[in-house]
């Protein structure tokens, strides 16, 4: 086990990445070849998972652009991953909010986790 | 072409520069120990015979505790013969290092067993017509094995059902992704028959 680790984080490119979790608002820029060039695309909206670990690492963001909803997985350790930014920490009871996808409108808002300072 | 025996540790995937996710085998190869030269003169052919993987010397007849004497070595549990490493004496030890970044290996290994099994699972055969309409009994059955009177018997070679697995595997042509000469490790694009923690032969 420990040789397989070893060489997953050898070989694998090492990002900086916020810790977020199901129900956050977030902005993922994502690096993306057209022919020879390569620009940036931003892709905000709201995360409905994360699965597996190490390098095999993926999460699902959801957004809803004019009543049509699209869902993209990225992987956690892609090199064309370029940067994460939280919007909005959620506040939700479970790890994966697939429920998400059956509600529409005013439903489909998500509690915002309010921190207190102490 | 050297070969050298090792142990297959697992899989896992790796991202290359150009972002593709590729799937990867680690083994832990060698170090393996030269416990017999084989030459034109005495053998009539040249071949290197390596040692791999320790084992208990209460578990080693007596005749094999003077063959790895001979090499001044720990008894082994794998020995295979290899070519290509002629330049090697007995007691020398090889590693790694015989292979490189970016070369083509074989790989020859023991595959799983999965048992006596059937055409669907063995040969990939899709069964007999429907699970309804009056069958009965004949959903994962080969079907015909062959004309009647004329040959009066079943062809040599019919695809039947049988053993599947625990037989000798060769893949060819994979990548060497990497070698770690220092933990002796060598990662190859692709999978590897066998179990995690069987022998494997890799062969350039």
């Amino acid at each position: 086990m420990d040789a397989i680790k070893f060489v997953e984080q050898d070989l694998n490119p090492t990002h900086e990445i916020p810790n977020f979790g199901a129900g956050d608002t977030i902005a993922v820029a994502y690096k993306i070849k057209e022919g020879e060039k390569e620009r940036t695309q931003v892709f905000q909206g709201t995360v409905i998972q994360r699965r597996n670990s190490g390098v095999n690492e993926t999460f699902t963001v959801r957004k809803v652009t004019g009543g049509m909803a699209v869902e993209r997985v990225f992987p956690l350790a892609s090199p064309f991953l370029e940067s994460i930014r939280i919007v909005k920490s959620g506040s939700v009871r479970r790890a994966r909010i697939f429920y998400l996808r059956e509600l529409k409108g005013k439903s489909a808002r998500i509690k915002e986790k309010i921190f207190i300072k102490k | 072409m050297p070969g050298l025996l090792g142990k297959k540790i697992g899989m896992t995937s790796v991202f290359s520069t150009e972002g593709k996710n590729i799937p990867c085998t680690i083994i832990e190869a060698g170090p393996c120990v030269v416990t017999q030269v084989k030459t034109d003169e005495t053998d009539g052919y040249n071949s290197v015979q390596i040692a791999f993987g320790d084992k208990k010397e209460k578990n080693t007849s007596a005749a094999m505790m003077g063959h790895f004497k001979k090499a001044n070595t720990s008894p082994k549990r794998h020995i295979v013969e290899v070519k290509g490493l002629d330049d090697r004496k007995v007691g020398d030890e090889v590693t790694v290092d015989v292979f490189s970044e970016g070369q083509w290996v074989d790989v020859t290994a023991t595959s799983k067993g999965k048992g006596f099994q059937g055409v669907v699972k063995r040969h990939g055969f899709s069964g007999v017509g429907d699970a309804t309409h009056g069958q009965h009994n004949r959903l994962r059955a080969p079907g015909s094995i062959g004309a009647g009177s004329d040959p009066s018997r079943v062809f040599k070679g019919t695809r039947m059902a049988g053993q599947m697995g625990n037989e000798k595997v060769t893949v060819q042509n994979l990548k060497v992704v990497k070698v770690y000469n220092d933990k002796n490790l060598i990662v190859i694009k692709g999978s590897v028959p066998g179990a995690n923690g069987s022998m494997v032969l890799i062969n350039n």
